[in-house]
């Protein structure tokens, strides 16, 4: 076997191209490796001696932005070499976003744009009130405001779209990191290691440098933590709710002591705060570690997230009073802006994610690359 | 920081001049004992940390596993494997001492917030002598500046020290830079660990020869000797041959400071090295490379222009670590030769002797194969296979300095020594007074032990001395 040595790149050239800047950095961090147990970006890098484009694709997807390995390098600017291995993941990633998305133009816009952010939420809120208005109702609790009928027509195919174009994305995905068969066991992986943050902890429990420098701390994990694991109650609550309606016959409006309530309640409580959390952590880090001019859409998806949980948080506190009409519109048409930027916001991180660890696990086990 | 008008302004219990693994490591046994400690780091503070800043493990006796050491390495197998190295060339006590004494700074670095990790890919053999730092050396130097911030010491950056008051064998001030200015820092105590003094070329070029102004500087261009020339001056006593420098062939277009780590390359047992006339001039394949990669940095200085060229063909390009820097590749020796500004028909003529001495044989990578070369001069002793496959690749070969041998003599509590002997309050670390230990050759990992364990007892002892 031969070794295409045309694809290293000189440690010098630094290009404004993110995939050849992560290139180059890759390759230096290759022929360093200091940074190894920090997390499982380096073992990754060290499977491999030259990087062709779906290799740093994979590299960047799995790359959690903790910053470890920027204060540890010996490497960073002023050094002719100009490490910045967070900043160049983190552009080679969002870059991969937007390219993988369908259509792509969206995510450029949205990845990048808070104004477009919020107009996108303005325009939800519109349409909900409208909708509330305009068809007529005639049910219990929300259904009183919106039908039951309207409110699927809405929702089902705002639910579904995202998830088609996301299944088409992680599809080009697979194809161009060049993932092989999927195996239970890499799923299985993948899941544990996601569900802890396994990769924002340091590699040894000492957590991440994102909010402090070069002292390592538990905060980025912990609001994420909070942020994730309550959006996926909140889901819960909302599945649960749609098996109660159709499987027990039991329509909202529910009590505090049912399954929609007991995991949305915590879920929303848990939503606002990690929110609130992370926008307080990002203030305190440094922007340069990060992906270049991607900040304003990264932060206007989180105060989204955090509002959807808020607003439905309201909602149950209002339920019975004349605020409901009016926050049922605000609090839907939050979450149908959420859904239906799902590809093209921050939001698709997540699938990304969980599909670079399904790959790394099984390049792990040697059988892709 | 702080402003160093008002620092001048004060007596320090202990002044630390140099800001890397041994000034630190000295900083925080005196803060821990309550002393007031400025730490004077010559460097601004992205390049903080001097060499420290660009290692990755450290030699380590144990018995049984330590942290990511495992089985047991004890003080008579250290010991040998120094003597082996220095040829003897090191003061036993001083030796024996710092190794028994490296067992209690394992977890004595972990206190002090370093972190460990196993040993890195591809250095499995190391796995029970060095301990590796989690994301290396730069890791180190910073949870060592949290750790003394948190224990309130000062530490000015920026501040190259020019001289050390001393009167009657006493140290009385520091006279540092800062800025433009120069400041009198009054101190009851001096720790001395600013490193050796490899980055003032013109030095090296006195103390080596004119061909050492085309040497590459592994590590930080702060090191430039001035506190250790200053002493020297007044007087101290030294250890270490002036005119030797630790030299390994690294890549030829590296930095010339600060290259470090990535600049080393692996391909010289698979190749055939030539110098810039074309010639071969040693046994490639001598030994497996990290026993032999020292001994290419001298090898390199001795040839003309200080350059050496590694040669290999494509069936070798997969069995080494790629270099950081691309090779220079060509369908043709000749075209290569033109590529690298070699005489294209000498180097056809080299290379053509050393694959007609080639014998048929099994090749193997990765042990001692006993291929060698039949007739050819200078022999090829393993991993002899003709260079005949295109696209052939060629690397440039330049010594890359790691550090000089000249230091100040100290004694086993660290204190160095002046023309009456021991200095009443002057104490000296790390690479500053290794050469007292490490009088030839490198032990991998040890310049780190050395700082470690010679910092903690300087920084205790000048805490005692000024308790
Ligand atoms: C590329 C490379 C890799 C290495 N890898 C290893 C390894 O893995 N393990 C190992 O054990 N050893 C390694 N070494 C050797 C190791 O770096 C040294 O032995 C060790 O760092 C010495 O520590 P020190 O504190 O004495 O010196 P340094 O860490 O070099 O610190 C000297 C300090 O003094 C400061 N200074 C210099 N002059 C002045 C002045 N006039 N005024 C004020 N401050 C001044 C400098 O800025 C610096 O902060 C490596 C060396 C290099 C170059
Ligand atoms: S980030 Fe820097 S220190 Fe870490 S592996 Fe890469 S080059 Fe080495
Ligand atoms: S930023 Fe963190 S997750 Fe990303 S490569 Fe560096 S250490 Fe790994």
């Amino acid at each position: 076997m031969s070794l295409d040595v045309s694809l290293q790149t000189d440690p010098g050239a630094i290009s404004q191209d993110p995939m050849e800047e992560a290139r180059r950095q890759v390759e230096i961090c290759n022929a360093c490796r200091y940074c190894e147990g920090f997390c499982s970006v380096f073992p990754a890098i060290n499977r491999n001696k030259v990087f062709a484009d779906g290799d740093i694709t994979q590299l960047a997807n799995l790359c959690h932005n903790c910053r470890g390995c920027y204060y540890a390098c010996q490497y960073t600017e002023p050094h002719e070499f100009a490490l910045n291995l967070p900043r160049a993941l983190a552009d080679a990633r969002a870059d991969s976003w937007e390219r993988l998305a369908w259509p792509g133009g969206l995510a450029r816009i949205f990845q990048r744009s808070a104004a477009a952010m919020a107009g996108a939420l303005v325009a939800g809120f519109a349409l909900m009130f409208l909708a509330i208005a305009a068809i007529p109702a005639g049910g219990q609790g929300f259904y009183a405001y919106l039908g039951h009928g309207a409110m699927v027509a809405i929702f089902l195919p705002a639910f579904l779209f995202p998830l088609v174009s996301i299944a088409m994305s992680l599809r080009t995905y697979w194809r161009e990191v060049g993932g092989g068969a999927v195996r239970l066991a890499d799923l299985r992986a993948a899941a544990l290691s996601a569900g802890r943050m396994k990769n924002l902890d340091g590699g040894q429990g000492q957590g991440c440098n994102f909010e402090k420098e070069e002292r390592y701390t538990s905060g980025r994990r912990h609001v994420h933590q909070a942020i994730m694991w309550g959006f996926l109650l909140c889901f819960a609550s909302t599945g649960s709710g749609t098996v109660l309606h159709y499987v027990f016959g039991s329509p909202a409006p529910y009590d505090f002591w049912t399954l929609p309530k007991l995991l949305g309640v915590p879920g929303g409580l848990l939503l606002v705060l990690g929110c609130v959390g992370m926008v307080m952590l990002k203030r305190k880090a440094d922007p340069a570690l990060g992906a270049t001019g991607r900040e304003g859409g990264s932060a206007a998806f989180i105060w989204l997230l955090g509002f959807v949980g808020l607003s439905g948080l309201l909602l149950y506190a209002a339920r019975g009073t004349a605020l409901t009409g009016p926050l049922l519109a605000v609090h839907l048409g939050a979450v149908l802006t959420f859904f239906l930027l799902t590809p093209y916001s921050k939001m698709a991180h997540g699938f990304y994610r969980f599909t670079a660890l399904v790959n790394d696990a099984g390049a792990k086990a040697g059988r892709t690359g | 920081m702080t402003d160093p008008a008002t620092l001048a302004h004060q007596v320090w219990d202990v002044v630390v001049v140099g800001g890397g693994n041994a000034a630190l490591c000295a900083a925080i046994e005196a803060a821990e004992t309550g002393a007031r400690v400025l730490i004077l780091e010559g460097a601004p503070k992205a390049y903080r940390g001097g060499n420290s800043r660009h290692t990755r493990n450290f030699r380590c006796m144990h018995h049984g596993s330590l942290g990511p050491l495992v089985e047991t390495y004890d003080e008579e197998e250290f010991f040998d494997d120094l003597l082996r190295v220095t040829k003897g060339e090191t003061d036993e006590a001083l030796a024996r001492m710092c190794i028994s004494t490296s067992e209690d700074c394992l977890p004595w670095m972990q206190a002090h917030g370093v972190r460990f990790q196993p040993s890195l890919a591809g250095t499995l053999s190391l796995d029970r002598t060095n301990a590796f730092f989690l994301g290396g050396g730069k890791a180190l130097v910073n949870a060592y500046y949290l750790t003394a911030q948190d224990l309130g010491v000062t530490v000015s950056y920026d501040a190259q020290v020019r001289h050390i008051g001393i009167e009657d064998n006493r140290a009385t001030h520091v006279e540092v830079e800062i800025g433009e200015t120069r400041y009198r820092m009054q101190a009851r105590a001096v720790v001395l660990a600013s490193g050796g003094f490899q980055a003032d070329i013109d030095w090296l070029a006195r103390a080596w020869g004119e061909s050492a102004r085309n040497f590459l500087i592994r590590g930080t261009p702060y090191n430039r000797g001035v506190v250790m020339k200053d002493m020297l001056d007044q007087g101290a006593q030294s250890v270490g041959d002036p005119t030797q420098c630790h030299a390994v062939a690294i890549d030829g277009r590296a930095p010339k400071f600060d290259g470090g780590i990535v600049t080393r390359l692996d391909c010289v047992p698979f190749s055939i090295v030539v110098n810039r006339d074309g010639c071969r001039f040693y046994d490639e394949g001598e030994d497996v490379w990290p026993k032999r990669y020292a001994i290419w940095g001298r090898l390199v200085a001795a040839q003309p222009g200080q350059v050496g060229y590694s040669i290999i063909d494509s069936r070798s390009i997969d069995l080494f670590m790629p270099s950081v820097y691309p090779p220079i590749s060509a369908d043709t020796i000749e075209e290569l030769a033109g590529k690298l500004d070699l005489p294209p028909d000498k180097l056809k003529a080299t290379i053509a002797a050393f694959n007609a001495g080639c014998r048929p044989g099994d090749f193997h990578p990765q042990k001692l194969d006993g291929l060698a070369t039949d007739g050819v001069e200078p022999a090829k002793t393993n991993w002899a296979r003709p260079i005949s496959e295109p696209p052939f690749y060629g690397y440039s070969l330049r010594p890359g300095v790691t550090f000089t041998y000249l230091g100040l003599k100290v004694d086993n509590t660290a204190r160095a020594a002046g023309p009456e002997g021991l200095y009443d309050n002057i104490w000296s670390a790390g690479e500053m007074m290794a050469g007292s230990i490490l009088g030839q050759g490198y032990l991998a990992g040890f310049g780190m032990t050395i700082g470690t364990v010679f910092g903690r007892i300087a920084g205790q002892e000048a805490a005692a001395h000024v308790a």
